[in-house]
């Protein structure tokens, strides 16, 4: 059963991390050392993809220990979608920052760190064991620590401080939460927790489940624990903002709907608490948008408020439910990753991003205001788009499972998201600026060709998402489908004659 | 579990968590590390109580401590030790840059805060203060 590829993008970016020290020298052996790489790791995602959509779960023991004694490394249809999604922008965000200037070009550290966190990515979407899954976080959010604060300026370090405390709170929480769980079953493997988890009484499931749900909220950014990310997120160089803003909490989100389906039987899965912290999560994320100037915080906010639709579909605990958040949550990282990509050209044109101190890019770089319109419209949820689908098909599950108050809230926040985006658009791409800006650097054009380059190609590809939209929902629905019948997975991990 | 142990770890979580929310980065630090060692003592209480260690050959099955939450144990020490010293040297960073380890409030709050005050006609000199103050977020609050 094993397969060779599936652990390829774990150890690629962490080989080529260690090369790209060794050529720390040379800049362009560096770049080209790091985007083969990336390259490669899209490859074998999408191979990846390609095979579990026929056989539904690849997996892979390392060292040959079959589980649940050794680790294992498993490949299902949302992993795989995640995969392809995460390295196809972590590549093109490393296109984007070869060309932003002060970004990749300023420090030797840039792409070996880079990698890492790449690799980290990959390890917490194809892990199948709950240490390992710690471990592959914590390779993330190391890389993460740094890229955020590479610069030494006194708003990284004070952003960048928020965020390795509250990391460093989510590293004891979830240690404590294995301990926890490894005292009550006797093992970390993800399959065998499922296969053990009925034995102990509902409420220490229920009690597991919240724990669990406490932990990856931090890293996702659920309300209540939401703060330190609109905080965190705008200091970075803006290619790294948006890998952040586009990944990272996708990733806890990820391990959120891998642990709630998975590990718990239906009766002790939390339905109403997630709905309730899912709608909490989209009003806070929305109105908290509604009251900043800088842009990148707008967008942060928002980041809170997309989270929260996923959150109200898995809480749904429905096929239909699941199935639009897997939709969704691929849509959301190529948009989110678009406009903070944008918002990058944006303060390049205009030196600064603020949105009362800029204005009228629609006349000086229509290119930048072509960039922005699709994201935005996106966001809000607006036909033809894709995040019309994604909200659609969610919105029509939580009508299905007859959760009016969810819905409505779901709608309210589309609306509210439509007037943030279109606040963001009369402020700064038509009028003129309200304050002087300061620094006005003067600057004509888009942008250097890579920035350029590496946003058009996320905006053709979320505008492909949408006119693929029938067949990828037919993937989401298969992979909804795993997620809601746990036992495809177990049998794959521990064997089918067990 | 032994209660010794637990009592241990309820202790050092207890410290820890009041120490983690101080303003001063001396504090949150420690706080942090001893939160860490609660965990680890957590993850250790967690494989049952002691035993001969895990050799094959040189005992009964039953008599062997259970090596796993060892080596988890041992992960997250490296883990947080790494973290840790990242950590360390972002407050060195942060004392050079504000010669001193009060964590500050985020200055976009305090500009929210301060149009908030101004729309409401209360005193604006805050708001006039900040934005004079700009990128300089280390100052006081």
């Amino acid at each position: 059963m094993n397969n060779a590829l599936v652990p390829l993008p774990i150890v690629l970016p962490l080989l080529a991390a260690a090369l790209t020290v060794i050529a720390g020298r040379s800049r362009v052996a560096q770049r080209v050392i790091t985007l083969a790489t990336l390259a490669g790791v899209v490859g074998v995602s999408i191979a990846l993809f390609v095979q579990v959509d026929d056989e539904s779960v690849l997996t892979m023991d390392a060292g040959g220990w079959a589980a649940p004694l050794g680790i294992t490394y498993v490949v299902d249809r949302l992993a795989a979608v995640m995969l392809v999604t995460s390295s196809s922008m972590l590549l093109v965000v490393m296109l984007y920052a070869i060309g932003q200037r002060g970004a990749e070009s300023r420090h030797v550290g840039f792409s070996p760190i880079y990698l890492v966190l790449a690799s980290g990515v990959s390890a917490s979407f194809i892990t199948g064991d709950m240490f390992n899954l710690f471990v592959a976080f914590e390779m993330m959010l190391a890389a993460s620590y740094v890229l955020l604060t590479l610069g030494g300026r006194p708003d990284q370090i004070r952003a960048g401080m928020t965020y390795v405390v509250i990391s460093l709170a989510f590293s004891a929480l979830f240690i404590t939460a294995l301990a926890l769980l490894y005292s009550a079953t006797g093992t970390v493997n993800m399959a065998d927790l499922a296969e053990r988890m009925p034995q102990l009484s509902g409420g220490v499931q229920a009690g597991f489940s919240l724990l669990l749900l406490l932990v990856f909220g931090i890293k996702a950014g659920l309300f209540p624990l939401m703060f330190w990310l609109p905080d965190s997120y705008p200091t970075a160089p803006s290619a790294v903002t948006a890998i952040f803003a586009g990944l990272l909490t996708k990733v806890g989100v990820y391990a959120i709907i891998r642990t709630q389906t998975l590990l718990f039987p239906p009766e002790s899965q939390q339905g109403t608490t997630l709905l309730l912290i899912g709608g909490f999560t989209m009003v806070v994320g929305v109105l908290g948008a509604l009251a900043q100037d800088d842009l990148k915080r707008v967008l942060s906010f928002h980041i809170v408020g997309q989270i929260g639709y996923m959150i109200f579909g898995l809480g749904l605990f429905t096929v239909a439910g699941v199935t639009a958040v897997v939709f969704y949550i691929v849509q959301t990282i190529l948009v989110k990753t678009n406009l903070f990509l944008v918002a990058g050209l944006i303060d390049r044109h205009a030196g600064s991003d603020r949105i009362s101190r800029v204005g009228g890019i629609v006349r000086s770089a229509p290119l930048i205001a072509a960039f922005y319109a699709v994201p935005a419209l996106s966001l809000a949820g607006l036909p033809p788009s894709s995040g019309f689908a994604g909200k659609f098909a969610l919105i029509d599950a939580g009508v299905k499972a007859e959760q009016w108050p969810i819905v409505a809230a779901a709608l309210l926040v589309s609306l509210l998201t439509l007037f943030s985006m279109t606040k963001i658009w009369a402020g700064v791409f038509w009028g003129e600026p309200e304050v002087e800006p300061t620094v006005h650097e003067g600057r004509t054009g888009a942008g250097p060709p890579l920035m350029v380059g590496a946003t058009a190609i996320t905006v053709v590809l979320s505008i492909a998402y949408v006119v693929f939209a029938g067949p990828l929902y037919e993937f989401a629905e298969r992979a909804g489908n795993d997620l809601m019948d746990p036992s495809v997975y177990i049998d794959a991990v521990l064997g089918v004659d067990r | 579990m032994s209660v010794l142990l637990a009592a241990t770890a309820a202790i050092l979580f207890g410290l820890g968590t009041w120490l983690l929310l101080q303003r001063r980065l001396t504090r949150i630090i420690i706080g942090l590390g001893l939160i860490g060692h609660g965990t680890n003592i957590l993850l250790l209480t967690s494989g049952g109580g002691g035993g001969l260690p895990p050799v094959i050959g040189s005992g009964e099955k039953d008599d062997f401590a259970d090596p796993l939450p060892q080596a988890l144990a041992l992960t997250a020490i490296v883990i947080t030790f790494g973290v840790t010293a990242f950590l360390l040297a972002m407050a060195y960073r942060s004392w050079q840059l504000t010669h001193d380890d009060v964590v500050a409030d985020d200055l976009e709050d305090r500009f929210i805060n301060a149009r908030r005050n101004r729309d409401s006609d209360v005193a604006d000199v805050e708001g006039a203060d900040l934005e004079a103050a700009g990128d300089s977020a280390g100052d006081e609050r």
